[in-house]
């Protein structure tokens, strides 16, 4: 974790619009599509949700998107193989609707994998008994915004969740 | 995740600790399955107390478990659930499919 001012605010490039929101102290995290990985993530990410004032329950909703967003990275975007990069990268973001200073988190994973069409991401119906399609419906569940994109030959998934 | 095996009572309780995630639910499907399919078992508990946190990977597993259990005349029976764990169960919107107690007591007069 590093404080300041993220350094690429306000630069007028394509997809950085919305970084000039961002303020605050930064994390970073660069980690291979190993499952091991995904334990300490939720504890960085836990913490980073605490140090901003997230509820217990709200802090639970984004370490499960966050890990959710990653096990679908995994096992999706790189075939369930090993070794290969993902980044995870939070930010601080003030809330549009009450313009606080610090009014939320906002998570970005990248990775080099499969392009995922967003156009083809649904949950599955929840009544029916079988395994599998939860994690996106856990995340749309848990989070104010849940965007799939492609960016720079990447997959870029971005979670934002605003205080309450 | 650490999962235990034990009896009591005359029935088969699978004590589970720490995290069920990606990395690890595959061994917990394998020990479910386990009892269920190769043991026969006809009553198994998941002691889910020691269990901080669970993701979909999890939960299908778990659901895997169910239809395995309703294949082979299996009764599955979890409990003590923590907030967490109960929150993702709600979630899913499978809670009511399983038979979910607070206490082993509870799960074992049942």
């Amino acid at each position: 974790m590093r404080g300041g001012r993220d350094k690429s605010s306000g630069k007028k490039k394509p997809g950085k619009r919305k970084e000039s929101t961002r303020q605050g102290w930064t994390l970073r995290l660069q980690l291979k599509s190993n499952p091991e990985a995904l334990s300490l993530v939720r504890a960085a990410v836990e913490r980073a949700a605490e140090l901003l004032h997230f509820g217990e329950v709200e802090s639970r909703a984004i370490v499960r998107s966050v890990d959710e967003g990653l096990a679908n990275v995994i096992r999706h975007a790189y075939g369930g193989k090993g070794g290969r990069p993902i980044e995870v990268a939070c930010y601080t973001v003030p809330d549009p609707k009450k313009g606080r200073a610090a009014g939320g988190i906002e998570v970005i994973l990248r990775d080099s994998g499969t392009p995922i069409d967003p156009s083809k991401l649904k949950g599955r119906p929840l009544d029916d008994l079988r395994p599998g399609g939860l994690g996106l419906h856990f995340m749309k569940e848990s989070m104010d915004k849940v965007e799939f994109s492609r960016q720079k030959g990447k997959n870029q998934l971005r979670l934002v969740k605003y205080l309450t | 995740m650490q999962i235990a095996e034990r009896l009591k009572d005359g029935f088969t309780i699978l004590d589970l600790t720490g995290d069920i995630d990606l990395a690890n639910s595959p061994m917990l499907r394998k020990a479910l399955l386990g009892e269920i399919k190769e043991k026969k078992t006809p009553k198994v508990f998941l002691n889910l107390k020691g269990v901080r946190y669970i993701d979909s990977s999890g939960i299908a597993t778990l659901v895997e478990g169910l239809k395995a259990a309703r294949e082979t005349g299996t009764r599955l029976i979890l409990y003590g659930l923590s907030t967490s764990v109960r929150e993702v169960m709600q979630l899913s919107r499978l809670q009511k499919l399983f038979e979910i107690f607070d206490t082993e007591e509870q799960a074992l007069a049942s």
